[in-house]
């Protein structure tokens, strides 16, 4: 039983890093504007846009431009969630929604966060699903690469002051990337059965005589993108754990893979765009060893069940409650895993069922700013923040000003690093205290004692986190919390591009120097260890003491009998 | 400085005694608002205070006042790390103070005048012109614009053996403070009154315009963020604590907030840095900035001058080379005849070879010679004219073939047979001198550069450290690559000008490499002001002094070395603390948390796996490991952290297990210790 876990597992890595290697150089080949096969494309949209593409920008114009676009995305969602009565497609009559819930979703799912204070079958029509949601899945997750690609050029390029051109950047990874990327999935999953029409819901009777209305839809263009764009909002309520946006176990294979594959694809990338591929294997290195440890936590958590119950439900197989029989404990916390590693906010199975230590491990990935692998972009500018840090540290301890890639970290550098770092903390601690003790906050809780911290910490770390799934078993549709999220989404999201991005618009202008062998090599496997020693010791010495009244308290407990 | 003020212990009461009075004096907020981490803590300590002081803490007042105790002590220790730093150097200002009072000068109207008045120092203005002769203090720095003294500098130096300086060449500059022995000399003044170069070395010993070094401030920056991290940490924790059905007493919040934020590395971090500099100035080198020293950590090309650094100052005859036709002993005789007189080094090293090889000695030539002829610049040649009218001179093989070829009765066999020889000496690094008499080639003396012992194992430690040497030389390439070989330097620069010396720092630049390099004369000026870290010689000329960053009093040219030595050191030192701190925190953690939630979650017990014996004494021992971690380390901080020259990988690695996982061991059995003690003497 284990063995074949492990043989699926082996499986699924193997096929990830099979195709996120010649991704990213792929990738590599469409920032440096190599790839022109949809050039014609590309220069109507630059008219339009009214972009001259050879220009490039400073970093401040960069994340004008990035803060503009996502302003006029928001602007449009919000407006067409707002008058979604008076919109086509609506097959299902559904009313405009409230200003609260538009204001969150429409934060949400531009801040690639896609956390849903709604159920999509039951709030969206087909045409904000599709103008909306959709587009927003493809320009988010573009916005997120985009900034990264600016993030990297700014530590790998040699004393110059632009980091690229943002609409270039948006305009190549959505027309190169993720719409080539997405179309192929869409039809793999059209495939596998998932549905893709606009169709009004059907109704059925059930065995038993009762009426069941089944809801379907456009659904299989927007997974592929959901998946592939780290957003993970779902099209029904239930995500990925529903059977028709997950049918099957190839689907439930391919979208695993699409979860990961350009944050993994982006180590690789890296590594061609720093001339040095060693720098993007070691960055590969550490997020592989954290994500293999986090997985082993959880699965081995999973497995070992749950002691109270054993007596009355088998734990044979593991803690199965809230999870699908046909996904089992392994394909269920490898997907569990996999998402809060990468800040895609789709479910298979539901966190707030499984086993305390199980769901810290999670709840931690994401706290840690989901670094490991992280979303598309934000998970490696997210690193960056991390390799930055630890070569401070690091470097003064062999005598020398700290150098990346030949860059010397000065206190700039560590001034907007400390500031980026800063908004996990506020987001998750600082507005996330106020839901524990206000009583306007209190409303949304459901559980009590550690478990129903837990559900909160979960919430709020996927709103600052920008993962965008829930641990469930939290009343967070409620007008504060949509509106507390929604500024942790913000907060999660631009505090830290900005500041990342003047670290990128610091570092390009600075000289390279050229390693000795007094420079500290920040590609062997000494420097991978102190990196993943850094997330985690700074992830834990920030944490620690919310995880310990949350998870850890409702572990012990559990040992000692008590539930929550 | 060796002479002046001996190696004070740590531990010498007259360190201690006034460091424990600064102490207290540093408490004053103005003053501790610079460090934001022992400010935090200040501000903690007096929120105990008051919560001692009116018992609203809701914990147990014994308890209570011991951690207000240990507060206090937290920050006290810090500043007693910081005084003593400073006060070691403040022992040497003090002597160099006393060297500055009592001067008075003897100002001149005009150079050609004699006629001087008595003004006191301070009253001296640039461009002045001051008499000094023998007894005198020379009363400000300045350059000698005529005549010539001996002078004796140990008050600056700790040399006692007094030096020559003379007007012109690169011996011009005069130090204030110190003493003319013999003669006189006219200095004309190139200070501003106050700007002194011992102004600026009291004002470096004692740190008072200490100026924060660019990653000292990025240093402060990082730990100002964790600092902030673990206030958001600690405030929040009551909320959560709240809803967790617990209420935390408001002085076990401060404490663990103290006990979380860096205050190991912010306590040491100055003492630290003024440590650095003290250490800089026991190697008798004044540095400008600590920016200076800093970067010298970074250094990535050393530029040495050959003579005098990687060779002994002068050549030493090897071997005599004769033509075919000439006996050895006969070429040893002419050579040594025409070094008779030469007081060169290189003329008496012939004279010493000669002796030595072929046993000519003084009584076997009663042959009485008529004149020496000494080296000049236009013949280049030296040698003798002897009595009975035959010539002898020695010279540069160009010089001597000019001089030869004046005859006209040289074979060009002659020539190609001496040319050969002259390139084989070349070619092995060596200077040729050849030898004539009476305009007939005889042979060529090989001069060797001798190579300091030693020299090679330093570029070769260097070379571990990822800085690459670099020689500067005037002789001609083929020369020059030889000595380089031989001495292990990784590049030369040969036949070098300012301009090839000034072309080389500025390309080296343009690759982002920082560029270290020696030098005295005013022709090495614009090549010091242009490297990154320059090291002026103190016995320089003043253009050279005020054109590099660094001074060495000692004009030793290998003080480089020892400075990028220090540099690396004060980095490793800082580096390595913060990491022991941050590591520290985890065993707090383990330490406090369960002691905070025990109410709440009893099942949280399971945490406390250093088994401390109630939650008072958990957060107690933190709170007191925490404060005396800082005592334990300040030796630490001011010797700074051992450092070998090793790969950056080798000396990572080694760091780590030090400071990272002794950082995260040592405090688990700290507290634990700490722990048993407090109950052994029941007090907690």
């Amino acid at each position: 039983m284990i063995s074949a876990d492990i043989i699926q597992i082996i499986i699924y890595f193997t096929l990830l890093v099979a195709l996120a290697v010649p991704l990213g150089l792929y990738m590599h080949s469409v920032f440096e504007g190599k790839q022109r096969w949809l050039k014609p494309i590309e220069g109507i949209l630059y008219k339009i846009i009214g972009t001259d593409p050879e220009k490039e920008q400073r970093w401040t114009k960069y994340a004008l431009c990035v803060l503009g676009f996502n302003l006029i995305g928001f602007l449009l969602l919000y407006a067409i969630m707002r008058l979604q009565h008076i919109l086509p497609f609506n097959p299902a009559d559904m009313g405009a929604l409230s200003p609260d819930l538009a204001f969150n979703t429409a934060v949400s799912f531009t801040t690639n966060t896609n956390w849903q204070a709604y159920g999509g079958e039951s709030t969206m029509s087909y045409f904000i699903q599709m103008m909306g949601l959709t587009v927003q899945n493809f320009v988010s997750a573009a916005t997120g690469i985009a900034v990264a690609v600016a993030v990297i050029r700014g530590f790998v390029r040699k004393q110059m002051d632009t980091l690229g051109n943002f609409w270039v950047d948006l305009v190549r990874c959505t027309l190169y990337i993720l719409l080539p990327l997405s179309f192929v999935a869409a039809l793999f999953l059209v495939a596998q059965g998932v549905p893709q029409n606009l169709d009004p819901y059907a109704t059925a009777t059930t065995l038993e005589g009762a009426q069941q209305t089944i809801a379907q839809g456009p659904a299989a263009s927007q997974i592929a993108i959901k998946q592939l764009g780290t957003n993970g909002g779902g099209f029904f309520s239930i995500n990925s754990a529903h059977p028709y946006e997950n049918p099957t176990p190839l689907s439930n294979l391919l979208q695993m893979l699409y979860i990961l594959l350009i944050p993994v694809a982006f180590c690789f990338m890296y590594g061609r765009m720093a001339k040095d591929m060693r720098q993007g294997i070691a960055i590969f290195g550490a997020m592989a060893i954290i994500f293999v440890a986090a997985f082993s936590g959880t699965y081995l958590a999973e497995k070992a069940g749950n002691p109270l119950i054993a007596d009355e439900i088998s734990q044979m197989d593991g803690n199965m409650e809230g999870k699908e029989t046909r996904f089992g404990v392994v394909n269920s916390t490898l997907w569990g895993v996999a998402t809060t590693a990468a800040s895609n906010g789709s479910v298979n199975s539901m966190h707030d069922s499984y086993t305390p230590l199980g769901g810290m491990i999670m709840l931690f990935l994401i706290m840690t700013g989901e670094v490991v692998f992280g979303g598309v972009g934000a998970g490696f500018y997210g690193m960056l923040l991390y390799v930055v840090l630890t070569v401070f540290l690091a470097g003064l301890m062999v005598g020398r000003t700290p150098e990346y890639l030949g860059k010397k970290i000065e206190g700039r550098e560590v001034k907007l690093a400390v500031l980026a770092m800063l908004s996990m903390p506020v987001g998750i601690l600082g507005l996330g205290c106020l839901s524990a003790v206000l009583p306007i906050g209190l409303e949304s809780m459901q559980d009590q004692g550690p478990h129903g911290l837990s559900e909160l910490l979960y919430a709020y770390s996927s709103a600052t986190g920008n993962n965008g799934s829930a641990f469930a078993g939290y009343g967070a549709g409620t007008f504060y919390q949509n509106t507390m999220l929604g500024i942790c989404m913000l907060l999660g999201r631009y505090a830290f591009i900005i500041p990342m991005l003047a670290v990128a618009g610091s570092l390009v202008a600075k000289k390279q120097t050229p390693p000795t062998s007094g420079t500290f090599p920040t590609h062997t496997t000494l420097f991978l260890g102190l990196l993943i020693g850094v997330i985690l010791i700074v992830g834990g010495l920030t944490f620690f003491p919310v995880l310990a009244l949350g998870p850890i308290a409702e572990h012990m407990a559990m040992l000692k009998g008590t539930t929550f | 400085m060796s002479t002046m003020t001996k190696e004070m212990s740590l531990l010498d009461p007259a360190l201690v005694v006034p460091a424990l009075k600064q102490s207290f004096v540093k408490l004053n907020p103005a003053k501790l608002i610079k460090n934001p981490v022992m400010f935090v803590t200040a501000v903690v300590a007096l929120l105990s205070t008051l919560y001692t002081l009116t018992g609203a803490g809701g914990v147990d007042q014994g308890i209570l006042f011991q951690i207000t105790l240990w507060l206090w002590f937290t920050v006290l220790f810090a500043n007693f790390a910081e005084a003593l730093a400073e006060g070691r150097g403040k022992a040497r200002a003090d002597s160099l103070r006393g060297v500055k009072k009592e001067t008075v000068a003897k100002k001149l109207p005009s150079l050609d005048s004699n006629d001087w008045r008595e003004v006191s120092a301070p009253d001296l203005k640039q461009g002045d012109i001051i008499y000094c002769e023998a007894g005198d203090m020379i009363a400000a720095d300045g350059e000698v614009i005529d005549g010539i003294a001996s002078v004796n500098e140990s008050a600056i130096t700790g040399e006692s053996a007094p030096v020559i300086r003379e007007n012109g060449g690169d011996r011009s500059s005069v130090t204030g403070g110190t003493r003319v022995v013999s003669d006189w000399i006219k200095v004309k003044v190139t200070q501003k009154p106050g700007e002194s170069f011992l102004d600026r070395m009291i004002a470096l010993v004692e740190g008072a315009q200490r100026q924060k070094t660019p990653n000292e401030i990025a240093l402060t920056i990082l730990l100002v963020g964790m600092t902030i991290i673990f206030l958001i940490v600690v405030a929040t924790l009551q909320p959560f604590a709240v809803y967790s059905g617990t209420s935390i007493p408001m002085p076990y919040l401060l404490a663990l907030l103290v006990t979380l934020i860096p205050t190991t590395i912010g306590g040491l971090l100055s003492a630290i840095g003024i440590a650095g500099m003290d250490r800089l100035v026991k190697a008798n080198v004044i540095a400008k900035s600590g920016r200076a020293v800093e970067a010298a950590g970074d250094i990535d090309t050393l530029l040495l001058d050959k003579t005098g650094t990687i060779t002994f100052g002068n050549r030493m005859a090897d071997e005599f080379f004769p033509l075919s036709g000439v006996g050895a002993e006969e070429l040893a005789r002419v050579a040594y005849l025409s070094s008779l007189s030469d007081n060169t080094p290189e003329g008496k090293s012939i004279v010493e070879l000669a002796k030595r090889k072929y046993h000519i000695t003084e009584g076997q030539h009663k042959r009485p010679v008529a004149e020496f002829i000494e080296f000049s610049a236009q013949t280049r040649m030296s040698g003798v004219n002897m009595e009975d009218g035959s010539e002898i001179r020695k010279g540069a093989e160009d010089a001597i073939l000019k001089y030869v070829q004046t005859q006209g009765n040289v074979s060009s066999a002659t020539i190609s047979q001496c040319r050969i020889i002259v390139e084989k000496i070349a070619k092995s690094g060596g200077t040729p001198l050849v030898v004539t008499k009476d305009k007939n080639i005889l042979g060529v003396v090989y001069l060797k550069d001798i190579i300091k012992p030693g020299i090679r194992e330093r570029f070769a430690t260097l070379r571990k450290m990822g800085i690459k040497t670099v020689m500067i030389t005037g002789d001609n390439p083929l020369t020059a690559a030889t000595i380089a070989a031989e001495a292990g330097v990784d590049d030369f620069i040969a036949e070098a000008t300012p301009e090839n010396k000034l072309a080389y720092i500025r390309e080296e630049q343009a690759q982002g490499k920082l560029v270290a390099m020696c030098g005295d004369g005013s022709n090495d000026a614009p090549a010091l002001a242009q490297s990154d870290i320059g090291l002026a010689m103190n016995d320089g000329t003043p253009a050279a002094k005020e054109a590099g960053n660094l001074v060495d009093l000692d004009s030793d040219p290998t003080k480089l070395i020892e400075v990028v030595m220090v540099g690396k050191q004060l980095l490793i030192s800082r580096g390595s603390l913060t990491t022991f701190s941050i590591a520290n925190d985890v065993a707090k953690y383990f330490a406090i948390i369960p002691a905070l939630f025990l109410t709440a979650y009893p099942s949280l017990s399971a945490l406390n796996i250093m088994g401390l014996s109630s939650p008072q004494s958990a957060i107690l021992s933190a709170v007191i490991f925490n404060a005396l971690v800082i005592i334990a380390l300040i030796p630490l901080a001011i010797r700074g952290v051992n450092y070998k020259p090793m790969s950056a990988s080798d000396l990572l690695r080694r760091n780590l297990l030090i400071y990272g996982l002794g950082g995260l061991i040592v405090p688990f059995i700290g507290i634990k210790l700490i722990d048993m003690i407090l109950v052994a003497i029941g007090v907690a």
